[in-house]
């Protein structure tokens, strides 16, 4: 993108400018980077650029947050307040108390760090394995080809709900990190097909032959070429998968198959809160709005990212 | 068609037999019944436990495959074997099966349905009041889980119930046991009991077939074909319908196949949080309780619905798609 005969750029930048139609000024003309152009497109969106402000607030409230209410209020999630049970929210217990006398804020700050830690990692290994096992499938063919694709489709059959359930009950003592990695094991097959499709136009393109034929082997081509050349597709892929992952963690841990005690998640406290979600709302309501808080926070900025990584897609297009 | 469908359907065939023995594999290798025998007091006699186990076809210590072999036979002439308790699996999948089945299907169709109006309707009107009402929607319900969605429904029902000073809506169970009111009568209290749990099914479905349909509603109302419909002189009304519509409910076919297993999983949640006894709160219970033939069972049940489904859009394709009908 050093040539400013690039029409993109161009195009972009006349939509860009304060009077569009103007051509801008010939000798002067200021060229911007595609780095620089996705964060502008990215600006104009409102709606994303909340979401961000929201999932950064949501990171801070979530790891500082309990340390600030430690000092105000001095409950942690670990101890019990064995004055209050059962009690609505108050100045003392801002999200009020369990049965047990535990203080709810602090619980659901607990489990908002694991929802956001889980569904930050599942979207990682999820994401880089998609693109891994894609970009090899496609660059190779042959039999690795079949091989992998067919992993793919079998790996769609088998009903992984119940897979996750049983063997996240397998490995209860293990911790949550089993639970990310069958989650993540589940969840990128449909991304793997589709960077496969794309690596498949991909490989016969010039730059890729011209690696090739300076001697570039497999492993540089597929880390140094292919993968960089899918990035908008696989960052768009990694932000769904993180809702995705929050929202699958949470319902398996509903059932008591995923995150175990003492591991706190949204989705333990939401289980135990739904019981009473009648007589004491508190005990469900905040868990799961911040729950869902996040999901949707990830999913708006998701989109607005999709719309301003790929200005040519079908939502772009007719939102001139 | 007829050979496309066919073809279609042997490949389903196999992908049931796949997912049913490796969710039987899985169930065997991971659930032990042996727990159900250990602490109890008096602790009963080893050569029991064994013969009980056997019985019911559950014991690790037979060979896996031999017992595979045993329960898959038993499938293929319609016995599902026997429950960890000794029960027959054949009793319970009769009235769970229908009440799963009228869950899942009023809100499959419910789903789909209001799914493709309202995506259709946002795209006409886009950017306009509706589509942003309707974009907002969707985007809550795709970002809210299913047991969120039932409690929310929950409290709304409270609310229209005491509003109303009697019973309109129930949010526990799937009948009025024992009541006694005729058939319109029983019809009624059925329907009053389905309206919430459908909904929680259907709005996540709505809120995602909506986008869908928008999108693809969009794709087509840019197309020059659609320009050329209404330059030969159809209305722009009659032009969208006529052409626009079923060009961008291809799409929509697969859609529909893929999102069967999403419903069928959030369907367990429905089921659990409304009281229902249908097969989704039977496989978490069955999880539970180290029951291997009733997880297969389930796991084989969800298998024929989420592929059944999926040819069912195939049929839908190749009615929509002329080209699959000739190639």
């Amino acid at each position: 993108m050093s040539l400013p005969a690039d029409p993109l750029v161009i195009a972009d930048d006349v939509a860009l400018s304060d009077s569009p139609g103007q051509t801008p000024p010939g000798p002067d003309v200021v060229v911007r980077g595609r780095r620089q152009l996705v964060f502008r497109r990215l600006r104009r969106r409102k709606g994303a650029m909340a979401a961000l402000v929201l999932i950064v607030l949501l990171w801070v409230i979530a790891f500082v947050g309990p340390h600030i209410y430690e000092a105000i209020t001095g409950w942690t999630y670990a101890n019990q307040d064995f004055r209050a049970f059962l009690k609505p929210p108050s100045a003392e217990h801002w999200f009020g108390t369990t049965q047990i006398g535990s203080d709810v804020f602090a619980q659901t700050m607990r489990g908002l760090q694991k929802s956001l830690l889980i569904g930050l990692l599942v979207a990682l290994i999820s994401t880089g394995l998609a693109a891994i096992v894609g970009a090899f499938a496609g660059y190779l063919g042959g039999w690795t080809d079949k091989v992998l694709m067919w992993i793919v489709d079998l790996l769609l059959v088998i009903p992984s709900f119940l897979i996750i359930a049983i063997l996240g009950r397998e490995f209860r003592d293990a911790g949550w990190l089993v639970l990310v990695f069958l989650i993540a094991g589940f969840g990128w097959m449909i991304t793997a097909r589709i960077i496969r499709g794309m690596t498949l136009s991909l490989r016969e393109r010039e730059f890729v032959l011209a690696a090739r034929y300076s001697g570039v082997g497999t492993v540089g081509i597929v880390f140094r070429h292919l993968i960089p050349n899918m990035s908008s597709l696989l960052i768009i892929d990694a932000t769904i998968a993180v809702a995705t992952a929050i929202i699958a963690e949470s319902g398996l841990s509903y059932f008591g198959f995923g995150v175990q005690p003492p591991d706190i998640s949204l989705g333990t406290l939401i289980a135990e809160g739904t019981r009473s979600a009648f007589t004491f709302p508190w005990l469900f309501m905040f868990a799961g709005g911040l729950l869902v808080l996040t999901t949707l926070a990830v999913s708006v900025f998701g989109d607005g990212l999709r719309d301003a990584l790929d200005p040519n897609s079908q939502r772009a297009g007719g939102s001139k | 068609m007829g050979r496309f469908l066919l073809r279609r359907l042997a490949n389903y065939l196999v992908l049931i037999l796949v997912a049913t023995t490796l969710a039987y594999f899985v169930a065997s290798v991971a659930l032990n019944p042996r727990v159900r025998y250990e602490g109890r007091n008096p602790p009963p006699p080893p050569a029991v436990v064994e013969q009980q186990l056997t019985e019911y076809g559950v014991n690790d210590n037979d060979p896996l495959l031999g017992r595979y072999l045993d329960w898959m036979g038993g499938v293929l002439t319609g016995d599902f074997g026997k429950t960890v308790t000794g029960g027959d699996i054949n009793g319970e999948l009769g009235s769970r099966a229908m009440v799963s089945l009228r869950l899942l299907l009023v809100g499959s169709i419910l789903g789909a349905i209001f799914g493709i109006l309202v995506g259709v309707w946002s795209a006409i009107r886009q950017y306009r009041f509706t589509d942003r009402f309707f974009t907002a929607f969707s985007f809550f319900f795709i970002a809210t889980p299913v047991f969120f969605t039932a409690v929310l429904l929950k409290f709304g029902a409270l609310e229209v119930n005491e509003a109303a000073g009697t019973t309109l809506l129930y949010y526990t169970g799937y009948e009025t046991p024992g009541l006694d009111a005729g058939f319109w009568g029983s019809v009624k209290d059925q329907v009053a009991h389905l309206i919430l749990p459908s909904l929680s099914i259907a709005l996540g479905l709505v809120a995602l077939f909506s986008r869908y349909q928008r999108n693809a509603m969009l794709d087509v109302m840019g197309s020059d074909f659609l320009r050329t419909a209404q330059a030969k002189g159809l209305t722009r009304r009659r032009a969208l319908y006529k052409h626009g519509l079923r060009t961008a409910l291809i799409p929509m076919a697969t859609l529909l196949a893929f999102s069967f297993g999403t419903m069928a999983v959030g369907a367990t949640f429905t089921e659990t949080i409304f009281g229902w006894h249908g097969m989704g709160e039977w496989l978490v219970e069955s999880i539970r309780n180290n029951d291997i033939n009733v997880t297969a069972t389930v796991s084989l049940f969800t298998a024929v619905f989420i592929l059944l489904s999926a040819f069912l859009s195939d049929v839908a394709y190749a009615l929509l798609d002329p080209r699959v009908r000739v190639s």
